[in-house]
């Protein structure tokens, strides 16, 4: 039914949603900071490493890490003015910054303004989105693990209480929002070289809130739910094109649905290790110890930070 | 060991704190009593590092650091208003959290000794997840990890917020304790008589300004005040 073609190209998009679902879990998921301007750091990647490759010639691996440079300095820019702000505000300063990114890109002609840019050279495959994806999950799961992701999770479960017993509550926001500047800056600099062409217009909010959903629909405070949440909500809409515009009626609804039975989402703060321990019990007849599937994983570990 | 001079505190256009001086010396509990939004918590906060002031700030003879993490670093620790507590882990779990800055294996032990001499009701509920503990016993958690840090200073923000007549007694019996233990307590407190009670020294905040100062024993004998935080005539 479907040529490998057809599924290689979707995977791509995976893979791309995927990266930029993957800062954005961070920040949202393990920091506890909403934002809504990803989008603005996906299209600082995808036109910054496109600008690298098209006019400089650069390889493609050198573009795309200046794309993450620059979308990193730029996170810091408006975190340091933002990120004092609490709660809302903090969303809402994002949501600006995410739409004036784009304004930008669409009225400067340098960057190719409202007509975009094209003639990206096409380098972008399936086995590189493969390997960058595979790496970033590695990296992600590592910083989870460690001291500093653990004073991330500190921070989104009780920041008063972080900075009481003396985290550096900003610096450690600021480092999770540039890691997630950063990622969703590769994810659009895969993006841009995929498709070969660029428009402000593929970066608008409805972009952003897409992102931010894939992160809920799988789960807050886990990497595995991000990862589901990336395949699922990039495939459901390309499965159901023969129903023309009602595909994204299917897309709200599984959303809805999955809201409805599981508010934390798919797979809110356990991980696919875990899944694979609670199966395990079932199967051999529930005779291991009881109790601490719904327990966040990385929360239970966090005794050693001393 | 504590100089507070001319702080003051401006929320925009609402100037919370007028150029306040507090002194606290080592050894002692001071409290700082006065009704709603006096502005008790904000000086609080501006002294850990959570509001930012205008002013000077000295902890043992030297300038205290205006960022929050390095306040505590400096030897000041914060017990926040309202038992903030980790509630998803447990109680030992957010005791070594309070241990958070420190690296020596013997010293955090001694301490956990203490805290659970302190509190033998965290210890019985080491293992509880601290979400599901009582809101007493939530403050006394907040309370423990706050000493797990082994501050010289203790800043405590209305400890007896919300709490049962008999558990409020049990906290005040306790600060005494850590008084005792030789640790220097700044309280701030709506619940005047318990305060003034168990304090050396005392300051009365009325809308931002120090109306009132001395000895809590003198204090609590000063008709004004009985008038006007103790419900005597």
């Amino acid at each position: 039914m479907f040529s490998w073609f057809y599924i290689e190209g979707i995977l791509i998009l995976v893979g791309v949603n995927l990266m930029v679902v993957l800062g954005l879990s961070l920040l949202t998921g393990f920091t506890g900071l909403f934002s809504f301007g990803h989008a603005g750091f996906m299209a600082i990647g995808a036109y910054v490493s496109a600008i690298c490759t098209l006019h400089y010639h650069m390889p493609f691996l050198v573009a795309m890490v200046l794309g993450a440079l620059v979308a990193m300095i730029m996170s810091f820019i408006i975190g340091y003015f933002t990120l004092g702000l609490k709660g809302d505000y903090f969303c809402i300063a994002t949501l600006g910054f995410g739409e004036s990114v784009r304004l930008i890109f669409d009225n400067l002609d340098f960057f190719g303004g409202a007509r975009g840019l094209s003639s990206i050279p096409m380098v972008t495959t399936f086995e590189m989105v493969l390997v960058i994806c595979f790496l970033a999950v590695v990296a992600m799961v590592l910083l989870i693990h460690s001291r500093h992701g653990r004073n991330m999770i500190a921070i989104r479960e009780e920041e008063l209480a972080s900075q009481a017993i003396g985290i550096n509550v900003f610096r450690y926001k600021m480092i999770s929002f540039a890691i997630s500047a950063a990622y969703a800056a590769i994810g659009g600099a895969m993006y841009a070289h995929y498709l070969g062409y660029l428009q402000p217009l593929m970066f608008q909010l409805t972009k952003s809130t897409e992102l931010t959903i894939m992160v809920i629909f799988g789960g807050l405070g886990s990497i595995g739910g991000s990862v589901i949440g990336a395949f699922f909500l990039t495939f459901i809409p390309e499965l159901f094109r023969a129903f023309a515009s009602w595909r994204l009626v299917f897309y709200g609804a599984a959303v809805i649905l999955v809201m409805i039975t599981r508010p934390q989402g798919l797979m809110g703060g356990m991980e696919l290790t875990d899944v694979a321990r609670w199966a395990k019990r079932k199967l051999s007849g529930g005779k291991g110890k009881k109790g601490k599937k719904n327990e966040p994983p990385v929360l239970q570990e966090e005794g050693e930070t001393a | 060991m504590l100089k507070v001079r001319d702080l003051n505190v401006y929320y925009g256009g609402i100037h919370a704190i007028r150029g306040v001086d507090i002194d606290v010396q080592k050894g002692n509990i001071v409290t700082i009593i006065g009704s709603n939004g006096a502005g008790k918590s904000s000086l609080l906060n501006s002294i850990s590092g959570i509001v930012k002031y205008q002013g000077s700030i000295e902890f043992e003879g030297k300038p205290l650091p205006t960022q929050a993490h390095n306040v505590v670093k400096s030897g000041i620790c914060q017990v926040p208003e309202g038992r903030i507590i980790f509630a998803n882990l447990t109680v030992q779990e957010n005791l070594k959290m309070g241990a958070y800055l420190r690296n020596d294996k013997k010293g955090i032990e001694a301490d956990f000794e203490r805290v659970y001499e302190l509190f033998p009701r965290l210890k019985e509920r080491e293992k509880q997840i601290a979400g599901t503990l009582s809101g007493g016993e939530q403050q006394m958690l907040a309370m423990g990890r706050g000493l797990m840090s082994s501050p010289e200073l203790i800043l405590l923000d209305e400890p007896s917020l919300g709490l049962a007549p008999l558990l409020i007694n049990t906290i005040f019996e306790i600060i005494k304790e850590i008084k005792a233990m030789g640790k220097t307590i700044l309280l701030v407190e709506q619940n005047a008589f318990k305060a003034l009670s168990v304090a050396d020294e005392a300051y009365v905040l009325e809308q931002g300004v120090i109306t009132a100062s001395g000895k809590a024993s003198d204090l609590i004998k000063d008709p004004k005040i009985q008038e006007a935080y103790l419900g005597k005539k």
